[in-house]
């Protein structure tokens, strides 16, 4: 059995930094009984009967929000969603004053997306309820980190070891920010590129290697992790143009060459084609991208399972 | 815990489980539709050899399947910490099968019951019986056996430990004393 521990420490999952390797794996571990689930006639499990989960999501997320709503609900927890659009928020409410009337509700579990780094934490030491950051601001998005870690582990069988590349907008992603922590801590050896206008000062310090041209970055990997270019940050585009971005860093099949044979491609999505990444290599044979999606729901059931039971520190 | 009886050791938990596949054989009038499926942990070992002693006497294979029972349990939000959680591999539909369910100790019933519970998320069998290797007693639900081992009257203070070559290096029963 390759899982030491059977329990998280904390009754929150407010990112990858504070978790241990052990941690990790146990999740990862987890997430595998998990994704046969979503493989049965009836996909679903009375794990969580009875408790009851509440998305809370300041910032707009399509994918993120719909993972854990499938998760929560293959788990049987009764789930209620919560957006800030059209509600007391948009009135003037603080989150924490949100927060506090959404707990004299008596929820389980409250996951959180908000645009401020922190905020999680802010409820985690607040409230009694269990807090999973499902992204805050551009501090972590611990899910996104362990879904990409199990679908690397399943393709590749292992993460010691592992080259990734992780290529883009390293400067303003929180899903940089996770991998970054969670593949050092289980001793990938990683490589960031991206403009140097992208690319946080000093961010070798977090055991990384910077490279600024994308062959450099291909060559030799075997994971290579595509980030979206923002586009809603147009405005203040930290390059010339969309176009001399594709030029200069988009992923196509002539610069795939450089990567290993059984390289695989990922990203976060949402996808923007013809900008970070070329069609030809989204649908490609080196794509798992639809994977990456599949894995997240079984990465989010094994997060909801470890923390709604009993806490052994209770 | 104090070990305050070995109940049995390798040569008679075999003969047991030899027993156990001639009945379970006996009962369906061969082994048309049959299907073995271990709870895991100790159950699955014990299926596997069940499953192997009929294919050694009626010369063909009996599917074989592995159910975790874990997410079923009654107890799930009471207990720290978590179990751990495996997948479910059973190897064909079970629709209009036999299923015989496979366990190390048959005790209080309510893994049993969370056994049928998991498995009805999977299909429709004809039939499910339950194989046991110990009978232990103390049932707290209306759940019986069809093919038992070793019949074993104890009180609620014992603990019995079937220890199983593949996973814990050797094969035993033991009766151990809290």
């Amino acid at each position: 059995m390759r899982t030491q521990i059977s329990s998280l420490k904390s009754k929150d999952l407010l990112g990858i930094e504070p978790l241990t390797s052990e941690e990790i794996t146990l999740i990862l571990d987890t997430a595998e009984g998990f994704k046969e689930v979503s493989e049965r006639p009836v996909k679903k499990v009375p794990a969580l009967r009875g408790q009851l989960v509440i998305n809370l999501f300041m910032e707009a997320s399509t994918r993120t929000r719909v993972s854990f709503e499938i998760a929560e609900k293959r788990l049987s927890a009764d789930t209620l969603n919560f957006a800030a659009s059209g509600s007391s928020v948009e009135k003037g409410e603080t989150l924490i004053d949100t927060a506090e009337n959404l707990m004299a509700m008596a929820p389980d579990m409250i996951v959180i997306r908000d645009k401020h780094p922190g905020a999680p934490k802010m409820l985690a030491d607040r409230l009694p309820a269990s807090i999973i950051n499902a992204g805050d601001g551009a501090h972590e998005h611990p899910t996104q980190a362990l879904l990409d870690a199990f679908t690397i582990r399943e393709r590749l069988g292992r993460l010691h070891g592992v080259n990734v590349s992780i290529i883009g907008d390293i400067a303003h992603s929180r899903v940089v920010r996770s991998n970054i922590h969670l593949l050092t801590k289980m001793k990938a050896s990683v490589t960031v590129a991206g403009p140097p206008t992208l690319i946080p000062a000093e961010i070798e310090r977090l055991g990384v290697r910077v490279v600024h041209a994308i062959d450099e970055a291909i060559e030799g990997a075997d994971v290579i992790m595509m980030l979206r270019i923002q586009l809603e940050r147009q405005g203040k585009l930290s390059f010339p143009s969309l176009r001399e971005y594709y030029n200069t860093f988009g992923l196509t099949p002539q610069r795939l060459r450089r990567a290993k044979e059984s390289v695989i491609v990922m990203h976060p999505g949402p996808m923007n084609r013809g900008v970070e990444i070329a069609s030809d290599v989204a649908d490609g044979p080196w794509s798992v991208i639809l994977e990456q999606v599949t894995n997240g729901v079984a990465v989010r059931m094994a997060v909801l399972y470890l923390l709604g039971g009993a806490h052994a520190a209770e | 815990m104090n070990v305050k009886k070995r109940l049995l050791d390798g040569a008679r938990m075999n003969r047991a489980i030899r027993r156990m596949a001639i009945e379970t054989v006996e009962k369906n009038r061969g082994t048309k539709d049959l299907i073995i499926v271990g709870i895991r942990s100790r159950g699955v070992p014990i299926g596997e050899r069940i499953a192997k002693e009929i294919e050694e006497m009626e010369g063909h294979p009996v599917p074989f399947g592995i159910l975790d029972i874990t997410l079923y349990r009654d107890d799930l939000t009471t207990i720290a910490p978590q179990p751990v959680v495996k997948p479910t591999k059973l190897p064909e539909p079970i629709d209009d099968k036999i299923v015989v369910l496979v366990d190390d100790v048959l005790y209080t019933g309510r893994t049993v019951r969370a056994a049928l519970d998991a498995l009805i998320d999977f299909g429709r069998p004809r039939a499910v019986m339950l194989a046991v290797l110990i009978d232990r007693g103390h049932r707290e639900l209306p759940i019986h056996a069809d093919v038992i081992g070793k019949t074993v009257p104890t009180d609620a203070d014992e603990v019995i430990k079937v220890r199983m070559a593949e996973l814990d290096g050797e094969d035993e029963v033991l009766i151990m004393e809290k």
